[in-house]
């Protein structure tokens, strides 16, 4: 197996992993943990990607780099808003629950 | 397409993404009393650099570009307005204006009051969501639209827990992780097409990409993470908590303009990047979850017991219509998708939309505070006490039907001809059938506010007979910029 499908399966299965975890799970938490899996395997599949470059006589396509930057830290901001949303409607409700307990006919106060 | 130096007027692109943005710093640095003078001074400011995109696109008849540093795609990143863009641009400044002056109404910290962090935050949301929408109709790469759609989905999920009760939050937390599983979904499609193309650049990327398995993943894959942003039946279950629960001035940016931020992008993928990849099945596939909406929202909007939770039901009903420009703009003949009477139709419905439905839940928020309560079954001797309000609702309700003169009668009108000349007539029965429902519930809503209250009707707030005068611009769903482009 090359090194570059070592690459390429891991971040499938980064991928598929956090995908099952996201749609499966009920906690918020597990979800987001989900997400970041789902994330880091993206990240994976296109740093592994930067090699291509080498076909044209680069040592590596910087591109994705530069890309791979900003999209973890969008992926981190993405993170901590989420973290503190859920340490909000914990202290709120003192439940992390996701399912909401009246009918969503009653949902909202104004 | 070859471009090796920005269109005249160019700069106006840049001046609508920053704009925003700047104000929102300066806000922020002002603290509670300056944000929301900021933000209005801002708002004309904003809708004259549309306006003038739209000048400078009309006049060149091309699309308006700016090359960020004056380096080209590939190596730079271009941002580009076409007559969608354009178009796009206008409403969301008209529409964002509009709902401006009706926010003073809830959000104003005047003079001897103490700033309060709601009111803080909306006006500094409501600049984020405005820079984020025109960042995202005129990049001209995938990836700052990915980080375009990031910026409107963190400006939209704190608009929804405005209020900080549990259930808001709740709902809150349920559209953003949907939204984070859409954007990774978007983000590995976007990555893969690097991957097969080494650009993510739109036009190159069109000239580039050619049907075959890697484009037809990176095109399911983006989709269907825009489609859970968007909140297409069956991933619309985070909407109406959403919506239904925000404040009406926050309700009214989210649901009339920050859905179309993803929806616009599906309509870049489809029509600019990949018009040859997509396939005849795929293309009904996506207005048969169109059609699921229409019918499935419809219905349950006709049950809803609170109007603002109607209205929020409405909008999955009308998001399907969105997505029904799809299989309608599928030329079968060229085994391709291709702009023409669908095109518009569906632009024009996103934009009509966009006024009709911020009309409607900032005419549900005043009947809400005039009330203390939105029960629908309790709405008799509305009209009479709220006049504007009820017309402004009336006025929103009869474009998303469809009757003419509205905005919306011109965008069925055009789906529903592209449906017949195209010889796909089911599609004309589901615009119909949802056309019919559309009209039960805003004829179930108005019957009961026209009817004369059994006891006097009290009022919580002192509304005035002659309310706020946004409410009633924003209700005229036709705007002169929808013919602009037409």
């Amino acid at each position: 197996m090359s090194v570059e499908m070592v690459f390429a399966v891991t971040a499938c299965a980064l991928v598929g992993i956090g995908l099952y975890g996201l749609i499966v799970q009920p906690h918020p938490l597990r979800k987001l943990v989900a997400f970041n899996v789902m994330g880091t395997g993206v990240f994976v599949l296109f740093g592994a990607l930067a090699r291509r470059g080498a076909a044209a006589g680069m040592p590596a396509d910087p591109v994705p780099q530069a890309l791979l930057i900003t999209a973890i830290v969008v992926a981190f901001a993405a993170t901590a808003m989420t973290v503190a949303l859920l340490v909000r409607l914990i202290e709120s409700t003192d439940s992390a629950s996701l399912t909401s307990e009246q009918p969503a006919d009653d949902v909202g106060t104004k | 397409m070859d471009e090796a130096t920005s269109t005249d007027g160019g700069l106006l692109l840049a001046a609508a993404v920053l704009l925003p943005f700047v104000a929102m710093l300066l806000g922020m640095a002002g603290g509670g009393r300056q944000v929301q003078r900021v933000a209005l001074a801002v708002m004309p400011v904003g809708l004259a650099i549309a306006v003038g995109v739209a000048a400078t696109w009309l006049d060149g008849s091309r699309p308006v570009v700016y090359l960020l540093g004056g380096w080209a795609p590939p190596l730079g990143i271009a941002l580009r307005a076409d007559g969608a863009a354009v178009a796009m641009l206008l409403t969301v400044a008209g529409v964002v204006c509009g709902i401006g002056v009706y926010a003073l109404g809830d959000f104003a910290t005047p003079r001897g009051s103490a700033e309060t962090r709601t009111s803080f935050s909306y006006w500094l949301l409501l600049l984020a969501v405005w820079g984020s929408l025109n960042l995202v109709f005129v990049s001209g790469d995938l990836f700052t639209l990915y980080v375009a759609l990031e910026l409107l989905t963190f400006a939209g999920v704190p608009l929804v827990c405005l209020a900080g009760s549990g259930e808001t939050l709740r709902a809150a937390l349920r559209y953003l992780l949907f939204a984070l599983g859409g954007s990774v979904l978007y983000l590995l499609g976007a990555v893969l097409l690097y991957g097969g193309y080494g650009t993510l650049d739109i036009p190159l990327l069109a000239g580039r990409v050619a049907a075959e398995p890697i484009a037809w993943t990176a095109l399911a894959l983006m989709t269907a993470g825009l489609l859970a942003k968007t909140a297409l039946f069956p991933l619309h279950i985070w909407l109406p908590p959403a919506h239904g629960g925000a404040p009406a001035a926050a309700s009214a940016v989210l649901s009339a303009l920050v859905i179309k931020g993803s929806w616009f992008l599906v309509v870049r993928l489809w029509f600019d990047v990949m018009p040859g990849v997509v396939t005849l099945a795929s293309a009904q596939l996506l207005g048969a979850l169109g059609a699921g909406a229409i019918l499935f929202g419809n219905a349950v909007a006709l049950r809803q017991v609170r109007l603002k939770m109607l209205v929020a039901y409405s909008t999955v009903a009308q998001i399907g219509y969105l997505f029904l420009m799809f299989p309608l703009a599928f030329d079968a003949a060229a085994g391709r998708i291709a702009d023409g009477l669908a095109f518009s139709g569906g632009l024009m419905h996103g934009i009509s939309h966009a006024g009709a439905k911020s009309a409607m839940f900032m005419a549900a928020g005043s009947i809400y505070s005039a009330l203390g309560h939105d029960r629908i079954a309790d709405l008799a001797g509305v009209a009479r006490a709220l006049p504007m309000s009820t017309f402004a609702f009336g006025l929103g309700g009869i474009s998303l039907v469809g009757l003419p003169p509205a905005g919306g009668f011109l965008a069925k009108w055009w789906l529903l001809s592209a449906a017949v000349g195209g010889a796909q007539w089911w599609w004309a029965l589901v615009l119909l059938a949802g056309g019919l429902l559309t009209a039960t519930y805003l004829f179930a809503v108005l019957s009961r506010a026209l009817r004369a209250p059994a006891a006097p009707l009290l009022l919580r707030s002192s509304n005035s007979r002659w309310p706020r005068p946004a409410r009633w611009v924003r209700a005229r769903p036709k705007r002169p910029s929808a013919w602009t482009w037409a």
